[in-house]
């Protein structure tokens, strides 16, 4: 099994140490993990400005660096669901297809394709899960609170195997952080508003660590957390998985 | 309908102003929200039912030129006088002509959000009719001159102090007096008075039935009767979209509108009208506006499902934290924000941006639209008609040359990070949004690029 490991753009240049923490994970399970170099973005963070048409060239990319693997696995889920829904390519449509098909977020890939049922992981903190949107309802990584069908939650199975992680319940357990892209600077107010807030119900219940599969809307909060100078913390899942 | 020379940001940044405030309309929204989720819980089938009202609705609008005109052979037969409005200046004059040719120059009004969508107040006020609405939240922003911010909460932006001080100052209240039941108890006695003398009366439409010619209209105060049964002339605005194809569907909607409301199993009136009395007339006019436009926008014709429920509007963070009037629309919201662009792109372009796509309103709306994916859709058709920003436009073009080389990615990536480490001031100054009120990430040794070169690039497929 050959997995082509992607690390969104913002990941790369910010916090390669969640990517580090995927790649070590991975290979720990025993699984071939190659890291194409050329690799640059997804081209979400156009196509959510509507600007969609302008993402051929990140298409393409990303179709030339990824064709060759079996399976393709990202630490972010919002940057999966792009590539999941988006992805097209005129020049060779099968191969984008092929692309859309095997696409993994980090989680799921380790639910639903490896299948993992124990990790040794130890963690000794008290855990707030944030459910990120993306992840959670488009990939559905998650059961979403709106919906009136059986709960379940990939995070927190993966989560519940670590030694020591205490998970924390929140009075909203899955309302967005307000990053949401370019919308995080073009809708400023609200926004930070909606950071705030989100932060403020982990802190409210004890929570130490936030983590989440997807690292911008931890970096949204971290944010605001280093803002208040508040001692909690973010950290991406992949981290506390790989942890000793 | 309000003059826009703000847009959605600039109005939210307004009402973000007094955190307190969004403390309080964030938290009195998610509580509808929860009530919805207690209702709509209770019913094993919830998404049985959705699914059942979806479909009937993709029926509605796969066949709407038949079930509208069956309506009206109904209606007519019924003895009820059926009126077509191509758009607002049609639907609003049709109005004033019934109301003149009768004498008429004072009407009561219940709930109707497609007269606020035509303006239809201040055109019949500009034309010498007196109107007065009914339901307590609408007669509550009349009083307070402005629009509703919700379209079943319609005040649900103002305060109960503030509704005493408004009571007060029309109504001759006692200062300082916001006690709710005493409140409601003056407007009903001052809307009786209303109801006893107003010779006509208009109302919505929920739901208007093909296979009878009837149709219903839902209110929790039973206003829409009052005004109906004491008037000689109801009048009945309604979108082309309400129709429903036969009277047992009304099991399916009626049950689905109140529970994703506001979590009430029905609402407290759901009144049935057939036929006018004996001396009085019926007349409803349907109204297209802009909606067979939308029927021909194979991305968007679902939208037209929408039964006016604001379950997305209780949903949805960025409204919750916004209000109501930061969308400069007549309906608000998600749903606001995918219809309104189809009626004026350019004077609506900001909506669509204004959410995160978290997709929770798509999972609470009873018809399931598909309401994120839609604001997704209509950033692009926006940006394609050249409604976006020039700043946006030239920003996302150099952002766009960078992510598509590998090898200017590489050095932008770097110059960036030695800029934010060693120049911060660079970004951290109060032109950047961002540093506002946040951080900004703290600036690694290595990108993962970098150190996987350094540390893994053995016999890797690099080029």
């Amino acid at each position: 099994m050959k997995v082509g490991l992607f690390v969104p753009c913002y990941v790369d240049q910010f916090y390669p140490g969640a990517a580090i923490a995927t790649l070590q994970l991975l290979e720990k399970l025993g699984v071939d993990v190659q890291y194409p170099s050329r690799q640059t973005c997804c081209g979400q963070p156009m196509a959510n400005s509507g600007f969609e048409h302008l993402t051929n060239g990140c298409n393409e990319l990303f179709i030339e660096n990824f064709s060759g693997c079996d399976y393709i696995v990202c630490p972010s889920g919002s940057c999966v669901l792009h590539i999941k829904h988006h992805l097209h390519s005129e020049k060779n449509e099968v191969k984008a297809a092929g692309i859309r098909s095997k696409v993994y977020e980090l989680v799921e890939f380790l639910t639903d394709v490896l299948k993992i049922t124990n990790l040794e992981a130890k963690f000794p903190y008290k855990v707030g899960l944030h459910q990120s949107c993306h992840g959670q309802r488009g990939l559905h990584l998650s059961q979403m609170t709106e919906l009136m069908a059986p709960a379940f939650s990939k995070p927190r199975y993966l989560l519940d195997m670590v030694s020591g992680l205490e998970i924390m319940p929140l009075d909203r357990p899955d309302e967005c952080c307000g990053f949401g892209g370019t919308f995080c600077v073009a809708e400023e107010a609200v926004s930070v508003k909606m950071g705030k807030d989100r932060v403020a119900d982990h802190i409210k219940n004890g929570v130490e660590y936030i983590t989440a599969a997807d690292l911008s809307c931890l970096m949204h909060m971290e944010g605001i957390l280093r803002r208040q100078g508040s001692p909690l913390k973010v950290i991406h899942i992949a981290e506390i998985l790989n942890g000793e | 309908m309000i003059a826009p020379d703000k847009d959605h940001a600039a109005l939210a940044n307004e009402f973000n102003k007094d955190e307190q405030r969004v403390d309080w309309h964030d938290e009195t929204l998610w509580w509808v929200r929860q009530k919805r989720d207690n209702a709509v819980k209770k019913l094993p089938e919830w998404e049985e039912l959705r699914e059942a009202g979806s479909q009937i609705k993709n029926n509605v609008l796969g066949n709407l030129n038949y079930y509208l005109q069956q309506f009206e052979t109904n209606a007519k037969a019924n003895g009820v006088h059926v009126h077509w409005a191509l758009d607002a200046k049609e639907h609003n004059e049709i109005v004033l002509d019934l109301l003149l040719s009768k004498g008429i120059n004072k009407i009561v009004k219940s709930k109707s959000m497609l007269t606020e969508e035509c303006n239809l107040n201040d055109y019949l006020l500009d034309n010498g009719v007196n109107v007065i609405d009914s339901d307590l939240g609408e007669f509550i922003v009349q009083l307070a001159n402005e629009h509703p911010s919700h379209i079943v909460l319609p005040c649900i932006h103002k305060k109960k102090e503030e509704i005493g001080e408004l009571f007060h100052q029309h109504l001759g209240t006692p200062s300082g007096n916001s006690d709710p039941i005493f409140l409601t108890e003056t407007a009903r006695q001052h809307l009786r008075e209303t109801f006893l003398a107003r010779k006509a009366a208009l109302t919505g439409v929920n739901f208007a039935v093909a296979e009878t010619g009837e149709f219903v209209v839902c209110t929790n105060e039973g206003n829409a009767d009052m005004g109906a049964h004491l008037a000689d002339i109801h009048i009945a605005s309604m979108g082309i979209e309400k129709i429903i194809p036969e009277r047992k569907h009304l099991g399916v909607f009626l049950r689905l509108l109140t529970r994703s409301a506001t979590g009430q199993p029905i609402t407290t009136y759901s009144s049935h009208f057939k036929k006018p009395r004996s001396g009085a007339s019926i007349h409803i006019i349907i109204v297209d506006n802009g909606r067979s436009k939308q029927l021909g926008r194979e991305d968007f014709r679902n939208s037209l499902k929408c039964i006016r429920c604001g379950a997305c509007m209780n949903t949805c963070p960025v409204y919750r934290r916004s209000g109501g009037h930061s969308y400069h629309s007549a309906i608000a919201g998600p749903i606001g924000s995918i219809l309104a662009p189809n009626l004026d792109m350019e004077k609506h372009a900001d909506l669509p941006f204004a959410s995160t796509l978290c997709g929770s309103c798509t999972n609470v709306c009873p018809v399931k639209i598909d309401i994120h994916d839609q604001l997704y859709k209509w950033r692009q058709v926006i940006v394609k008609n050249g409604h976006a920003p020039l700043a946006k436009n030239a920003a996302l073009s150099v952002m766009t040359k960078i992510l598509s080389s590998p090898v200017l990615y590489k050095v932008a990536g770097k110059l960036g990070r030695l800029t934010m480490k060693w120049v911060p001031l660079v970004v951290n100054n109060r032109f950047n949004p961002w540093y506002k009120q946040r951080e900004l990430p703290e600036v690694p040794k290595n990108s993962f690029g970098e150190w996987y070169k350094k540390n893994r690039n053995h016999e890797s497929k690099d080029k």
